[in-house]
């Protein structure tokens, strides 16, 4: 208010910025652009150094490796087929259950079924899931998780065994254990990330859905969710990411066995197990092939990244010509 | 890579000897290497760092082909090996290697079954069935018949096996090899190699790993040294040896069987398969590598006088830790042979 009487002196309104003010300006816009460019350097130079060291390995063995499913460093063949499967097997698995029970979760924790104060009780506990370390995650599969699975396991594979998924009995460390395990591991992202995108949209929202006459469900289903749909998908592509890339947990129980079955009782073997139990001892030779696995699994992180990015991206256009 | 040591730690195996008594101008040994012999020699270490003052020795227990790496790479001043080393690889190390072996340990196979039958008999035929994935059930007709009187549950046999490299595994393998030619002709014998495919052969890192997953395990059967199974107090199954007889671990069959075989100039002896009635058919010897050529010679000195240590005091305290003591004749063979750590 005042300042519109006092028209007379412009001068103590606006002033031009001081060179200070144009060197702090500048510097930040330095300084940020660095660090961005910083960060592509340091994936390109991570991808440069990672190639060279396998770039004999890849020479040597082609594509391959990628189709082959021997491992045998006595007579130098290496193939990559198990792992590749293994990966992807048990990280979906992991993002069927880990995700579902996320958004669960995140909707439950959102969407006003609990007191506000509980609710966030509720949210600290989740998280608190994240800072559990991966190899007390590991032991406690080992020791909890597949004993309480077995029962239940053997009867599947009794009764069900003419199902591929239920083939063979569980003998140990396994897929099953291996994969929910890592559901429980990836829980945490997925709830938090979903929590975020559902709180995001305006309650203002909501309530017209409510206005419009809708049941609690029918609002929550039909208008929150959609909304939210974009940053949900992205909480599923970041714990799908983080169930990739999983290894000491995994290396304890999913029995490190170079096959390729669709059962879930059968051992099997992932990309990061295998370079986390290989590395400490490989010789020359056998490092190639592992940076090569290595590249791989890089490979595949990327396009599930990128292949999420894209989806999103497309949802939203879709959401906006809406 | 830090989480394999975490997982280590936890497992109960500390992989670091604390360093005791390292004075300022003391005197610092470091080595790294195979994990089998890790628990003795790291009491060792301890004892005699306690006892030498100035001079303290760090072992880390990283695998036996870390070692060699490590020797390779001059990052040690000694390395261990399960595997010894090869002259390939001593002829990479300007001015030579000097092989010494330092202990011997059994390698056993502990089990898992309902109702705990102790010292189970497997006939030779059958583990080495039983690792091709041939003998597949509990209840096999050579089982039962080899072990009157136990009752054998109709179970299906899951084999845990390393999934890290190991010196053990070498030398499980390489016993394989030499009692059978369709082993040697299919996995072979290595550090790692290329296990039967079946849904019943699950793999665990490290000792402690393979020792968890046979306990957590109902019909399991792995291979692990015999100083982790008696520690963990787990079954362990009576081998039948060469000679025909069926023999225990931790007894008089691991003495026998490095009495069977005679040490070469080079100190290189494989047991693969010993003779003699009273062997334990799986035995070896572990060895320390050292620079036959060291800068400073007082840490040439007191290598050579950790070796002494070694082989005088600490072959009393072997045999409690389930490791077998080096014979006489071997332990005159390792002072003379220490003397060209220079």
């Amino acid at each position: 208010m005042i300042l519109l009487d006092a028209g007379a002196r412009p001068a103590s309104v606006s002033k031009p910025p001081t060179s200070w003010d144009y060197f702090a300006d500048r510097a930040f816009r330095v300084m940020a652009q660095g660090a961005v460019w910083l960060i592509v350097l340091l994936l390109a130079y991570l991808l440069w150094s990672i190639g060279t060291k396998a770039w004999l390995g890849i020479r040597e063995h082609g594509l391959g490796f990628l189709t082959s499913a021997s491992w045998d460093v006595g007579r130098q063949q290496f193939g990559i087929l198990p792992h590749i499967w293994g990966t992807l097997y048990s990280s979906l698995l992991a993002l069927a259950i880990g995700g579902f029970f996320g958004v669960v979760m995140a909707i439950f924790l959102t969407q006003d079924f609990l007191p506000p104060r509980l609710a966030q009780v509720f949210r600290v506990i989740v998280e608190l899931l994240a800072a559990i370390p991966s190899v007390v995650y590991g032991l406690w599969g080992l020791f909890v998780v597949i004993p309480a699975m077995r029962p239940v396991a053997d009867v599947l594979a009794a009764r069900l065994g003419f199902i591929p998924f239920f083939g063979t009995t569980l003998s140990g460390p396994g897929l099953a254990p291996a994969a929910l395990v890592l559901a429980i591991m990836i829980l945490p992202t997925v709830a938090a990330v979903s929590q975020d995108a559902l709180r995001l949209v305006p309650y203002k929202v909501k309530e017209a859905a409510y206005g419009m006459g809708t049941t609690r469900w029918e609002a929550i289903l039909k208008v929150m969710v959609p909304a939210a749909s974009t940053g949900i998908f992205g909480a599923l592509v970041l714990g799908f990411g983080r169930a990739l890339g999983e290894t000491m947990a995994l290396a304890m129980l999913i029995g490190n066995s170079n096959q390729i079955s669709l059962s879930l009782f059968s051992p099997a073997n992932t990309l990061a197990a295998l370079l986390a139990l290989n590395f400490p001892e490989a010789g020359p030779r056998e490092v190639q092939v592992l940076m090569y696995a290595a590249l791989v699994l890089l490979a595949i992180t990327l396009l599930v990244n990128m292949a999420g990015e894209a989806i999103m991206a497309r949802s939203a256009r879709r959401a906006g010509v809406r | 890579m830090n989480r394999l040591v975490v997982w280590a730690l936890v497992a109960g195996l500390s992989v670091v000897v604390p360093s005791v008594g390292g004075s300022q101008d003391g005197l610092r040994l470091t080595g790294s290497g195979a994990t089998f012999p890790f628990p003795l020699y790291s009491t060792w270490f301890k004892a005699y760092s306690a006892k030498q003052k100035g001079v303290s020795v760090d072992y880390q227990g990283k695998g036996s082909g870390a070692g060699i790496q490590d020797l390779l790479n001059h990052t040690v001043d000694f390395a261990a090996s399960d595997a010894a080393m090869t002259d390939e690889d001593m002829a990479k190390v300007a001015g030579g290697v000097q092989l010494l072996p330092m202990t011997a340990g059994e390698i056993v196979l502990a089990y898992n079954l309902p109702g705990n039958p102790k010292a189970l008999k497997l006939p030779r035929d059958v583990y080495l069935g039983i690792f091709l994935g041939k003998v597949t059930k509990w209840s096999d007709p050579q089982l039962k018949a080899a072990n009157p009187g136990v009752t054998l549950p109709d179970q299906d046999i899951t084999v845990v096996r390393r999934a890290d490299s190991s010196g053990t595994t070498f030398v499980f393998t390489s016993h394989l090899s030499a009692i059978s030619e369709e082993w040697k002709k299919g996995p072979g014998a290595g550090t790692t190699v290329a296990w039967p495919k079946s849904d019943k052969f699950v793999a665990s890192p490290k000792n402690d790993g393979v020792t968890a997953t046979i306990k957590q395990t109902p019909g399991a059967i792995g291979y692990i040294e015999y100083s982790f199974a008696k520690f963990a107090k787990v079954e362990m199954a009576t081998l039948q040896n060469k000679a025909g007889q069926f023999v225990a671990a931790g007894g008089d069959g691991g003495p026998a069987a490095l009495a069977s075989v005679s040490m070469p100039a080079n100190l290189r002896a494989w047991i693969s398969d010993p003779e003699g009635p009273k062997a334990y058919p799986v035995a070896t010897y572990t060895w320390m590598m050292f620079y036959k050529e060291n800068k400073d010679p007082k840490k040439a000195a007191a290598l050579r006088a950790m070796v002494e240590y070694c082989l005088t005091d600490g072959q009393k305290a072997s045999a409690a830790m389930g490791y077998v003591p080096l014979p006489e004749p071997v332990v005159a063979a390792v002072r003379k042979a220490s003397a060209s750590i220079q």
